[in-house]
């Protein structure tokens, strides 16, 4: 299949998602199991990468800044800008394609090939508004939360770590954290988050939703549904930058 | 009852329907038999609109679904009930969630009004302390029980069987057989069955439609099949030479070359 062909039918998955709910409630409680599953099941990972990615920062900004003209306080200033910037909205995403997409994936593979989908599309369910769309906006929900989370906590990481090795004091770490803080920053990262949640949840929707086959084939298309929405975080992140950082 | 006007359906360059019609008629189990790859799942897949045909009409009650928008197609599914070969029951579902699943999606009934219901069904296909259960703990027959359960809660007009017993032994293969054709009777519905289990072909087959290579090749009623003079469904039916032998015997017995009555233990001897 071209990529041309491929692109068609997620944007045919995707236009088919719009449609007048059978039930309201049924897919309001499925938008709750999917902002549980895919908010509550992902912090635990994105708490711990967070603290570290923070830690690891300020101890080797620390290590780079070696000029006795450049105050120790900027320490804290490259770690905000930096996790705010990309690590807690990229770095964060990427890890989130890997637990979040593979689930979605493989999910709905396997609904595809036990026969559920077709199960539910003889009910008279449109099986695209009831399984793709709520994993979608849960993902929507949840994840620019999870970013905001992380960035806090990756802040928090770094303080931490460079209170900790005697690299700066707490009040040096918050004199830097407030240095020529851009509230722009927050509003680019915010705009990042919501772009990788929707590629992280509707890639791995498209690949789990047509694939055809049996075990193996679930396999594979979870393991392309992550590699290809990685490749896309990485390419929006970059057209993002492109056009928001001028 | 489901009228099917010429279907055609190919992919790519493989034609699996060749110009299809067929009249599947209410109140009676309408068997779809043929060897694998003759095109039964595909025709079965078309009827209830998992597939579109390249052309032809299927017509619910002289409706053509095949020319309804989405949402009327909606209507039409919501009268259909389905078994799949492989059950398709919810993995994360309870027994009870699973066939509660159509009631909740198209009802507005209380909960107490619909597990009154889930019980009935439940009760109907002989299946008790199931409900509390998650597919993974039940047989195969438990499945397709459970199948059928979920197939008539919302009481569809039409029933659609795809492959009843695969996986099943032939004691099992009978009880869902027999489920089968008490509920088509029962709720007077258009129950079409798609197999190539002639156990069934012979227990339940009210009206049957031999394909051959993506055509009907023959059409008739279980007690039409074995005295029929269609040379591949011949082929297909009596596929083993114990078979043969079977019908040569019935066949001799009915023009009375041999004697009905004969002492089968004297023979043994």
């Amino acid at each position: 299949m071209t990529l041309f062909t491929e692109f068609g039918r997620y944007l045919l998955l995707i236009k088919g998602m719009f449609s007048k709910p059978e039930n309201w409630k049924m897919y309001w409680k499925e938008l709750m199991l999917q902002c549980n599953e895919i908010g509550i099941g992902s912090l635990g990972i994105v708490v711990i990468i967070s603290f570290f990615m923070g830690a690891v920062s300020a101890l080797q900004t620390a290590y780079q800044l070696v000029s006795p003209v450049i105050p120790m306080s900027t320490v804290a200033q490259i770690v905000r800008d930096t996790v705010i910037l990309e690590f807690a909205p990229t770095l964060v995403c990427i890890v989130l394609a890997g637990v979040v997409g593979s689930k979605i994936a493989s999910e709905l593979g396997n609904m595809r090939v036990s026969e559920q989908i077709d199960a539910l599309e003889i009910m008279g369910i449109n099986t695209k508004a009831y399984l793709v769309l709520p994993k979608i906006l849960a993902a929507l929900i949840t994840i620019p939360l999870l970013v905001v989370i992380s960035a806090g906590l990756g802040i928090y990481g770094g303080q931490l770590a460079s209170t900790m090795s005697g690299i700066l004091s707490p009040n040096q770490y918050e004199v830097g954290l407030l240095q020529n803080f851009q509230q722009y920053n927050v509003f680019f990262a915010l705009v990042k988050a919501y772009t990788f949640a929707f590629i992280i949840s509707s890639i791995p929707a498209y690949y789990g939703y047509y694939v055809q086959g049996g075990a193996l084939e679930i396999g594979r298309s979870s393991t392309k549904a992550v590699v290809v929405s990685c490749v896309a975080i990485l390419f929006a992140d970059y057209v993002l930058a492109a056009i928001l950082l001028q | 009852m489901i009228e099917v006007k010429n279907v055609r359906k190919g992919f790519g360059d493989k034609t699996v329907l060749n110009g299809v019609s067929v009249n599947m008629e209410a109140g009676k189990c309408n068997l779809i038999i043929g060897a694998s790859g003759s095109g039964k799942t595909v025709f079965m897949k078309c009827m209830v609109g998992l597939l579109v045909p390249d052309e032809g009409e299927i017509c619910y009650n002289g409706k053509n679904f095949t020319g309804l928008n989405d949402e009327e197609k909606k209507e039409i599914r919501q009268q259909i009930g389905m078994l799949f070969q492989g059950s398709a029951l919810f993995d994360s579902l309870t027994v009870e969630q699973n066939i509660m699943f159509p009631l909740n999606m198209f009802t507005n009934d209380s909960l107490s009004k619909k597990l009154k219901r889930v019980n009935e069904v439940l009760e109907r296909v002989r299946l008790k302390d199931v409900n509390k259960k998650f597919p993974a703990e039940l047989s195969g027959g438990m499945k397709k029980r459970v199948g059928i359960a979920r197939a008539i809660v919302l009481n569809p007009n039409y029933l659609f069987v795809d492959e009843p017993n695969s996986g099943l032994d032939p004691q099992t293969s009978l009880v869902i057989d027999k489920l089968v054709k008490e509920i088509t009777t029962e709720y007077n519905i258009t129950t079409v069955v798609n197999t190539h289990d002639m156990n069934s072909v012979m227990e339940i087959g009210d009206h049957i439609i031999f394909m051959y290579q993506g055509k009907k090749e023959w059409e008739g009623s279980n007690k039409e099949i074995i005295f029929n003079k269609n040379e591949r469904l011949n082929e297909f039916i009596f596929a083993s030479e114990f078979l043969k032998d079977a019908k040569d015997m019935r066949m001799l017995e009915q023009t009375g070359k041999i004697d009905q009555n004969r002492d089968m233990d004297k023979l043994i001897k």
